[in-house]
């Protein structure tokens, strides 16, 4: 005799029933939840490429074996990752799968009249009855009318339903949540955002060309940009004395409208972004341009121009390389720029305060190849000196210049810098909407009671009072206390 | 005069650490001293040694105990205003400002929960871990006032970490709540209460108040995340960028709506909501303590 269980046959209409169920139950969704919450945490904890791409490159550098691994499972982007994808897609589907039919039910519900007074009143919670004078019925009604109550009279019962609310509350906050998602999920897909150093003087064009890195989302197309021109007139950043600490970053800029010819003066600061319809403009980051003049060996100009710096520290310690592809053999200069200056005997040249107090530009000067034309990216602050030799270190004050065999460079004078962050987001009203409407749902839903009122006189004159509160809402027998002491005319 | 009103602030928060010890000391006092050795009395039941606890004896430390804690808040309440007016800005612009406004927020929070419940047995703890806090800021965590960096400079930094500080001190008496009914409850499974821990609520009411607050205090922490993504949004031109900060403060708001749901769906209770509570609420303190002081991220303000 065979001991194995006779399980019923599933067909496929029959399992993908059993799957929908078993997706849609609420074990389901709380595991999913709690799966979303522990997934999240990798990337806290592993530097990610969306956020901190130096860090992962370093990490490459570390420990390679070990970042092959992490990337093998989407460590270092776990915000996009298949799993991650899944565990919010998973719980979404059976966020939907629970809801929509709880809000059709509820819906009918509200429609309804509140379910018949039940035969036994006295087995229910805050039981109460006494002698009438006949007066009850009206006064409940008056009384239930005046709280909101709905209503269903039927000979000598009253039944009273209050606090749809609740399950309303309950329902338009997760709802909100699939808005929510909504906003998110436009933003990446119809979004844009770039960025761009302008130095003090220059102008931004928006157009794809003129910006370092731009970004577009998967179904828009690069000639969406918005094609406004921001020229930077004045840049002023104040620093704390004490701290070093910056106290305020404030840009001068003359903006001028995608399609008009006037432009306008405006301010940008740090939480106050300019605005082009769904486009906004935001400061990110600063930083100094020394302004040089590199002429060949029969003083002709070869390179002239601001050179944008990245700063290093607090006190705006900047690198940077300055390239003449066109001298012959190639120039280059690796360079500091240290606004203030002074002399620390572990790292040499450092800087002690972020505004240019006392600027200095150390450099080496290098010649040979700069391997600009083998195609290969290249970063704009540094120079591959594999394939070149060094010819030379000196160090600038702002107006001098510094002479060898094959030329000379002058360190004219600097100007600060400004990184523009351009994000064109359109789906985040809508996640704003979803936000502000969770919350509203999450409070009716919390502090909602539902709860149910009974009122019977029996063919004696004696009136019964009884209620129920749903989810132990509480605050019941209170409400009763006062609905009997209004019966009985003592308020 | 920045720097006078920062010595006011510094004098007003030693002084409330001061009265806080005072609380704590007589808060022990009123569960040592209640307890009463049996006078020789001819006992039938040859439970001579089973002791009783009188609280008419300690009833006066139990009240200077109160009233202590309410003064401390009131001297740290002054303190943590004093420190906003020498910084000329909210004072919450780094770890040292944030952890004493936070002590403050969680003193609050349990001075209100006792007008309604009988929770002074709480006192105990209350006192000690806002002591350990004030502690750690003055001594780790202290630096000089100073003016705000320009990302923080927005109504936002008001709304937002208002919310945030309200939230934490809630959800970590909520915590305390949860801890003590896992002690206690353990206690009960080896055979009953101990002597002291007579006098403290019943399992039910600790295991309700924990979820009440927690209850009451998840809307405001959700409103504080999207408080947070609003100000990004104006600052950092994102509203959401998975930073360390954002992504913990996501990974609490996930734990405490699982908590929820647990409850009110699948009718957890008792030992298995409390564990859930205490998980929810470590995840807002590692938060906390991970950013400030290790993170990377846009949320670095602590200053150290």
């Amino acid at each position: 005799m065979s001991t194995e269980p006779v399980l019923p046959e599933l067909d496929a209409t029959g399992l993908a029933r059993f799957m929908w169920r078993q997706l849609t139950s609420m074990r389901t969704a709380l595991i999913l939840l709690i799966m979303l919450g522990v997934a999240a945490v990798p990337g806290s904890l592993i530097p990610q490429r969306t956020q901190n791409p130096m860090a992962v490159r370093q990490y490459f550098i570390d420990s390679p074996e070990l970042a092959r691994w992490i990337e093998r499972f989407s460590g270092f982007a776990v915000y996009s990752s298949p799993w991650f994808s899944a565990i919010y897609i998973l719980l979404f589907i059976s966020l939907i799968g629970c809801v929509l039919p709880r809000t059709f039910e509820h819906f009918k519900a509200m429609r309804a009249l509140p379910p018949l007074t039940p035969r036994n009143l006295s087995r229910m919670e805050s039981f109460q009855e006494f002698k009438g004078t006949g007066q009850e019925l009206t006064d409940a009604q008056s009384w239930f009318k005046k709280a909101r109550f709905r209503v269903r009279v039927e000979g000598n019962n009253i039944s009273a339903e209050k606090g749809y609310l609740r399950e309303t509350g309950n329902l338009l906050f997760h709802l909100s949540l699939i808005l929510i998602l909504i906003g998110v999920s436009v933003g990446s897909l119809f979004g844009m955002r770039g960025e761009a150093i302008v130095s003090k003087g220059e102008r931004f064009i928006s157009v794809p060309t003129s910006y370092d890195t731009l970004s577009f989302g998967k179904l828009v197309h690069e000639d969406s940009l918005q094609p406004f021109i921001i020229e930077v007139i004045d840049f002023n950043a104040k620093y704390d004395a004490l701290t070093n600490a910056p106290q305020d970053y404030t840009a001068t800029v003359r903006v001028t409208n995608p399609g008009e010819k006037t432009s306008t003066i405006k301010l940008l600061k740090v939480n106050s972004p300019l605005t082009f319809g769904n486009t906004r403009v935001y400061l990110q980051a600063n930083g100094y341009s020394p302004i040089v003049t590199v002429r060949d060996s029969t003083g002709q100009v070869a390179l002239q121009g601001p050179v944008p710096f990245l700063p290093q520290d607090g006190n705006l310690r900047s690198i940077g390389s300055i390239k003449v592809p066109d001298a012959d053999p190639q120039i280059g200069f690796v360079a500091s720029f240290l606004p203030t200056f002074a002399r620390d005997a572990k790292q040499g040249g450092i800087s002690v305060f972020p505004e240019a107090l006392d600027p200095k530009l150390l450099f080496s000067i290098w010649e040979g190849d700069l391997g600009l034309d083998t195609g290969a990216p290249q970063s704009v602050y540094r120079i591959d000196t594999s394939k070149m030799k060094r010819i030379g270190l000196s160090s600038l004050k702002p107006g001098e210049t510094f002479s060898y065999p094959q030329g000379s460079i002058t360190f004219e004078t600097f100007v600060p810098w400004v990184n523009l962050q351009i994000v064109d987001d359109p789906g985040k009203s809508y996640a704003l909407y979803g936000a502000i409407a969770a919350i509203l749902g999450l409070l009716a839903s919390l502090f909602g009671r539902r709860r149910r009122i009974w009122i019977r006189i029996t063919s004696s004159g004696v009136v019964e009072v009884a209620g129920l509160a749903k989810n132990g809402a509480p605050g019941l027998d209170a409400e009763i206390e006062n609905f009997v002491k209004y019966l009985r005319r003592e308020i | 005069m920045q720097t006078t009103w920062a010595y006011i602030s510094n004098y007003f928060v030693y002084s409330a650490m001061g009265v806080f010890a005072l609380s704590f000391f007589a808060h022990a006092f009123e569960t040592a001293w209640a307890v009463r050795a049996p006078e020789q009395s001819e006992a039938t039941t040859g439970s001579v040694l089973a002791k009783t606890l009188d609280y008419t004896r300690t009833e006066r430390a139990a009240r200077i105990a109160t009233a202590m804690m309410v003064l401390g808040f009131l001297l740290l309440l002054a303190g943590v205003i004093a420190r906003g007016i020498s910084a000329k800005h909210v004072p919450w612009g780094n770890m040292y400002e944030f952890s004493i406004t936070g002590a403050l927020a969680f003193t609050g929070a349990y001075l209100i929960a006792l007008r309604k419940h009988d929770l002074r047995w709480l006192g105990l703890f209350v006192s000690i871990s806002v002591l350990l806090t004030l502690g750690t800021a003055i001594t780790l965590l202290y630096r000089n006032s100073a003016p705000l960096v320009p990302a923080l400079k927005s109504t936002w930094l008001v709304i937002h970490v208002v919310a945030a500080i309200i939230s934490g001190g809630v959800f970590l008496l909520a915590n305390v709540i949860a801890a003590s009914y896992l002690y206690l409850e353990s206690m009960e499974s080896k055979g009953g209460r101990k002597l002291w821990a007579k006098r403290l609520p019943d399992l039910e009411t600790l295991d309700q108040l924990s979820y009440r607050l927690v209850a009451f205090v998840f809307p405001l922490w959700t409103f504080a995340v999207i408080a947070g993504a609003i100000w990004a949004e104006s600052a950092w031109g994102r509203y959401w960028g998975w930073d360390p900060k954002e992504t913990w403060a996501f990974i609490t708001w996930v734990a405490y709506a699982a908590y929820l749901h647990a409850r009110v769906t699948i009718g957890w209770r008792g030992k298995r909501a409390a564990w859930l509570c205490l998980f929810a609420g470590s995840t807002f303190l590692f938060n906390y303590v991970y950013v400030n002081v290790w993170g990377t991220g846009k949320h670095t303000y602590s200053g150290l």
